[in-house]
């Protein structure tokens, strides 16, 4: 309990940003236990019931209960962040490792290519990928994981650079230590703070991401519920059925917003500059 | 100065060469052919009239050559025909439709410009007051809000439920017969929903960054010094903090542009509004190669664009670069 006070008082945005995400992710998976409804029981008496106690957030079309879908749909949209978010991270941690520590005629190689990937609008890129290769849940995390690892590389390059001249890794280059190993046991785990912080607000991006290529029908397809097109199914019926698309949006915005705090709060956490002041 | 802009000039061409191979390869290796569209469109076509079409299209061709070909016509403006039924040239299909997107990104980043600077010091200079942490709150649900979810409520808000701004497209039904300032006046009030949901992050983003830039800024030793020459507080802020605090903000905005541009697929078909961005989601949907090419490169070199410009405006603007590059 005194832990926590002290955490409240040093680092709010961490522990609201952890709260939200910790309670998001745990609700996504025990949907099974927690949901009151199956998600995808028909019931024809019960069609566009507005919120109530028993159907928290309403029903849809069908009758089904859109707070038992929704969570299910958090496991599929917040899948769709890790996956792809790992993707980025492999691919930008290795690409940074390969400029930040090789250096020279690898570092100008890996810095063009990067600039040149950020001068698209990624969007666009997704879009006309994910479209040509039909929007399929694996495709849609490949695709977002293959367009964002930019900024990871920029990030690891520009520490692994800051490391190269500390006094512990002229240590391990003298004492013979294998490139590989310098870098996974000597470099990365001092550029960890940095990287974990890029990954959280990766997940966020990734979730946005997803909503926005479904609200094109280009996201995970039904009858896979996502929030992304939980929304856009309900788009239709707006007008007398606000809560189909209202809850579902709420969801994203509560849940980018968490990890975003997260991502802030680790950030704070990690800054020197800042914890001295505190 | 010149040196300086003849070799970001003579830079860009790499980048552009690389640019058209990303586009080209990504359209090239992806599965399926506008030929095998209309092949499921049709089934009684034959292999022979596929290979009449693939021939063409130049799809027969071996790749390098097709790129080769793709490029030296681009060079002469020539992004060649759409597939679409009409066949009309792909450049004058863009160029009708680029510059109601250009308008509404102008308008949005004027809007993000006006709103997020004077939020962004105003929340630096009253540091950790109530205000402060208003504005962040704010800042956080403004990064995290989905943009056409947030439009389709507003849209149904104001547009439906209220009736005070017009839900979709660009004017009204009786545009013909209205006055000119009417005319204009119509066009705000269609504008204004689609603007102010494309500005929605770069506010949120921009001020952010404005608020951390001023702080920094106000701590630094000229500041104190300032303070200890007894200059009033108000000169002090906006016109030596301020200058400093505004330099990085101009290098963020050219980094937005891709971000504007990207989001005006989905504000254009959240409005249908018939800007590049919708125009770039109807090729994506009937695979219209040649249409989406050029528009991934077009949204590209217009980044590319956007980047210098910004670059060399802080340059222009920054007294140590400015006179290191004489």
């Amino acid at each position: 309990m005194k832990q926590l006070a002290y955490l409240l008082n040093k680092a709010p945005l961490l522990l609201l940003g952890g709260g939200i995400v910790s309670v998001v992710v745990v609700a996504a998976l025990l949907a099974p236990l927690i949901a009151p409804f199956d998600p995808v029981r028909i019931d024809v008496h019960q069609i566009l019931m507005p919120p109530s106690l028993t159907h928290w957030c309403g029903t849809d079309t069908l009758g089904r209960d859109l707070f038992s879908r929704m969570l299910y749909g958090a496991r599929v949209s917040l899948a769709v962040g890790f996956v792809a978010v790992g993707i980025s991270l492999i691919i930008g941690v290795a690409l940074g490792a390969v400029a930040g520590h090789l250096g020279g005629r690898w570092d100008t190689a890996v810095m063009r290519a990067t600039d040149m990937v950020l001068c698209f609008p990624t969007f666009f890129l997704i879009l006309a990928v994910i479209a040509f290769l039909e929007p399929s849940i694996w495709n849609i995390m490949i695709v977002i994981g293959l367009t964002s690892w930019m900024g990871v590389t920029r990030l690891v390059r520009a520490e692994f650079l800051s490391l190269r001249e500390r006094e512990f890794v002229h240590a391990a280059k003298a004492l013979g230590v294998s490139d590989l190993r310098l870098i996974w046991s000597y470099l990365l785990p001092n550029a960890m703070g940095p990287i974990l912080v890029s990954t959280v607000l990766g997940i966020a991006g990734a979730v946005l991401t997803e909503s926005g290529l479904s609200f094109l029908g280009l996201g995970v397809q039904p009858p896979d519920p996502s929030w992304g097109n939980i929304l856009i199914e309900g788009k239709d019926n707006i007008q007398i059925a606000w809560w189909l698309s209202f809850y579902p949006g709420l969801a994203i915005l509560i849940t980018v917003l968490g990890y975003n705090l997260l991502g802030e709060g680790l950030r704070d956490w990690f800054d020197p500059r800042l914890q001295q002041r505190k | 100065m010149k040196t300086y802009l003849l070799r970001r000039l003579v830079g860009l061409i790499p980048l552009l060469l690389g640019i058209t191979l990303i586009s080209f390869g990504m359209m090239h290796l992806a599965p399926g052919e506008p030929t095998v569209v209309g092949q499921e469109l049709n089934p009684k076509i034959s292999a022979e009239d596929i290979e009449r079409l693939r021939s063409y299209y130049g799809l027969d061709k071996p790749l390098y050559e097709q790129y080769w070909n793709w490029l030296s016509r681009m060079a002469q403006l020539d992004f060649g025909d759409s597939f679409a039924s009409d066949h009309r040239p792909v450049l004058d299909k863009i160029v009708e439709r680029i510059p109601v997107t250009l308008w509404i990104n102008v308008l949005a980043m004027g809007l993000i410009l006006a709103i997020a600077i004077p939020l962004g010091v105003a929340a630096a200079v009253r540091h950790d007051s109530r205000f402060d942490r208003l504005t962040t709150i704010a800042v956080f649900i403004g990064f995290a809000v989905p943009s056409f979810w947030l439009g389709l409520l507003l849209m149904i808000g104001l547009g439906v439920n209220l009736n005070w701004l017009p839900v979709s497209g660009m004017h009204n039904y009786d545009w013909q017969t209205m006055g000119y300032w009417q005319q204009q006046w119509d066009l705000l009030q269609h504008l204004l929903l689609p603007v102010f949901i494309s500005a929605i992050g770069g506010i949120a983003g921009i001020s952010r960054f404005m608020r951390s830039g001023m702080l920094e800024v106000i701590r630094a030793d000229y500041v104190t010094t300032a303070r200890a020459m007894g200059i009033p507080e108000g000169q002090i802020r906006y016109r030596y903090a301020l200058r400093n605090a505004l330099l990085p903000i101009i290098t963020l905005l050219g980094l937005s542009i891709p971000g504007l541009i990207g989001g005006s697929v989905i504000v254009e078909q959240l409005f249908s509004i018939p800007g590049m961005g919708l125009l770039f989601y109807e090729s994506v949907m009937s695979r219209d190669y040649p249409l989406v090419m050029a528009i991934t490169v077009i949204g590209a070199v217009l980044t590319l664009l956007g980047n210098l410009a910004a670059d060399l405006s802080y340059a222009l603007a920054d007294p140590r670069i400015r006179h290191s590059h004489k």
